[in-house]
């Protein structure tokens, strides 16, 4: 089982949940998230003066997988996540040690 | 004795004069002129027929129909036009309250609340007494003369005193309804320096200036303008045109709450964190622009009822002359600024183009009645223009810290407006305006001594104005403080007043019942 962090522009979260959604993972947890990549934050006006705001609002989704599924999904969401600007965001893995349905008790691979 | 107990005494001082004076006033002058009731406000008198043949029972009925119609459509028009310009407070208060921090959100939205409630309370009990004590019989309002008293030197009005919280004589319908109209232009410029001086200003230093503007100094102006007095005697007394003439108040009501707000900055100085070390500017914007863009567009809404209610008359037919002109100044100085902002920074910068929008209103306030729509269009444009050079110049050469605007708005466009009427005026209306028999004529028009009746008028505005408001802030300041303390106004003014603008629902889990 493996974990996919993928921290993206909220504009683009409904496409990456209905990727997701046709490849079998309707369950997913969203975040509201702020951060920086290398660009540091971006500038906005206000009357004139320039000022920079460093956090820039991203969502976070986190979904848990079956191993096989890992580069089938790593595509959607990178594809449908990408503007091709800076500020796309990024997409982690992490390896899963186990999971468990809380209605029943299932675990391992049936639970997710 | 403890500092509450010592403010509660003061407070039931400030009650029971309060409530004194209004007894004083109510009952000192029972012999009554006036027309509490309206019944006999509108009648044969008011119809300009020639009415020295003996006529029929019936002819003279009919003659106090059209009379009383006649004088009914003109109280329509001036409540109307008051109720619209009453209305301009929500705008003011969206506006700057959009331009400001969250933080201070409420605060400011207070001060433009309260603003109407105690500046009114001054206007009320010696405000507009001696600003219109003077004026004479309100001859559109079917008036007697009540309103009759100027005090003079030489000759020259200073300041009126009749109408005296409204009571004695001043007990008439029309009366009332003048005051009605008049005191919401009096909040108008009142509210002003709320948003130039704000997320600093003590609310309660706030409130004893409320009071003052309400009570002496908006109405001595006013009076020297529209009540009858010196600068409007200019024409008769001295020559100069028609004397100095404001249609609507950009001066007696912009310049007024601009230059005030301006002493008042200067006062205060800048809001932490404005300027860097090096006196640069930084940017704090505004927690809510959509917000404040509304605001702009009521007050739009509101000065329809400010210019063209203006003529007091509601069968002053140059009332439809004045309203489109109005419009035009607005959508060309809200053009102007964003076109200016555009080319500068390359966005058509949203706030400016509000602060635009509002210049160009504030232009045209004086001039609406006496010129034509080419003259509109260019007075809102250049008004659209001064607003954002303006802005940048009293930010970054004199650092000066005015979250909204205000000043550049109000003040820089107050004058401007003046002076264009004494350029563009074109004659087409205006006879007998101040008691000079011939139309408002500025340079264009040939009319060089009505340009210098408002260079006089412009000047004493900005002198008189800005002596007595610096004297006052700085007074005021040494005895009681008009700055928040340093942590109040890092954390929020909005401390002032015990609850955020926007409370969380968190707060009612921490707080606990």
């Amino acid at each position: 089982m493996k974990k996919v962090e993928a921290v993206i522009k909220t504009e683009k979260l409904d496409q990456a949940l209905d990727a997701l959604s046709e490849i079998g993972y309707p369950g997913v947890t969203i975040s509201e998230v702020r951060g920086h990549g290398k660009q540091k934050g971006v500038t906005h006006h206000w009357r004139g003066n320039v000022y920079t705001v460093k956090f820039i609002p991203k969502v976070k989704i986190e979904v848990v997988i079956l191993d096989e599924d890992l580069p089938r999904i790593l595509d959607a969401i990178v594809l449908k996540s990408r503007t091709g600007n800076i500020g796309d965001g990024k997409v982690f893995v992490l390896d899963v040690e186990e999971a468990v349905r809380v209605r029943t008790g299932e675990s391992g691979m049936k639970a997710i | 004795m403890s500092k509450g107990d010592r403010r509660n005494r003061l407070y039931r001082a400030i009650l029971v004069s309060g409530i004194v004076m209004v007894i004083i006033f109510s009952f000192g002058r029972l012999a009554s002129a006036g027309d509490p009731s309206g019944a006999s406000t509108g009648t044969r008198i008011d119809v300009s027929v020639d009415q020295s043949e003996p006529s029929s029972h019936q002819q003279k009925q009919v003659l106090d129909e059209v009379g009383h119609v006649k004088v009914s459509v003109n109280f329509i028009w001036v409540f109307l036009g008051g109720i619209l310009v009453f209305f301009m407070q929500a705008g003011f208060a969206l506006l700057e309250t959009g331009f400001c921090q969250k933080k201070n959100a409420l605060h400011v939205m207070m001060t433009n609340f309260m603003i109407f409630g105690i500046a009114v309370i001054g206007f009320y009990l010696i405000g507009f007494a001696l600003m219109f004590g003077g004026i004479g019989a309100l001859k559109q309002l079917g008036g007697q003369p009540i309103l009759t008293h100027e005090s003079t030197l030489g000759g020259w009005g200073l300041v009126g005193s009749r109408g005296f919280a409204l009571s004695g004589p001043a007990y008439d319908t029309g009366i009332f309804l003048f005051f009605l109209f008049e005191v919401v232009f009096m909040d108008t410029a009142a509210t002003i320096p709320t948003g130039a001086m704000a997320e600093r200003w003590k609310f309660s230093a706030f409130a004893v200036y409320g009071l003052f503007i309400g009570m002496i100094l908006y109405p001595i102006f006013g009076n020297w303008v529209w009540g009858g007095g010196w600068l409007a005697q200019l024409g008769m007394k001295a020559g100069l045109g028609n004397g100095y003439v404001d249609f609507a108040g950009s001066s007696v009501v912009h310049a007024v709450g601009g230059l005030t707000g301006l002493m008042g900055v200067l006062v205060l100085g800048p809001r932490f964190g404005k300027f860097k070390k090096d006196g640069t500017p930084r940017a704090i914007p505004g927690h809510n622009i959509p917000i404040a863009i509304l605001g702009t567009i009521l007050l739009v809404f509101g000065w329809f009822g400010f210019n063209a209610g203006s003529t007091l008359n509601g069968g002053d037919l140059r009332l439809g002359v004045i309203a489109t002109n109005t419009l035009l100044a607005c959508c060309f100085g809200a053009v102007a600024a964003m076109l200016y902002m555009w080319k500068k920074t390359g966005y058509p910068d949203p706030s400016m183009s509000a602060n635009g929008c509002l210049a160009g209103l504030v232009s045209i306030t004086a001039p609406c009645a006496f010129v034509p729509a080419w003259s509109a269009a260019i007075i809102g444009s250049i008004a659209g223009t001064i607003v954002c050079v303006s802005v940048f110049t009293l930010e970054r050469k004199f650092k000066i810290d005015d979250p909204v605007g205000a000043i550049a708005v109000h003040g820089v466009n107050g004058i401007w407006g003046v002076l264009a009427l004494g350029i563009f005026a074109d004659g087409t209306y205006g006879a007998g305006y101040n008691g000079v028999g011939h139309a408002v004529r500025g340079v264009l028009y040939g009319g060089w001594s009505q340009l210098l009746a408002q260079l006089v008028g412009a000047s004493t505005c900005i002198v008189f104005v800005c002596a007595v408001m610096y004297t006052f802030f700085k007074v005021q300041d040494r005895i009681m403080g008009i700055r928040v303390a340093p942590d109040i106004e890092m954390g929020g003014v909005d401390q002032e007043m015990g609850v955020p603008a926007y409370t969380e629902s968190t707060d009612l889990l921490e707080g606990g019942v």
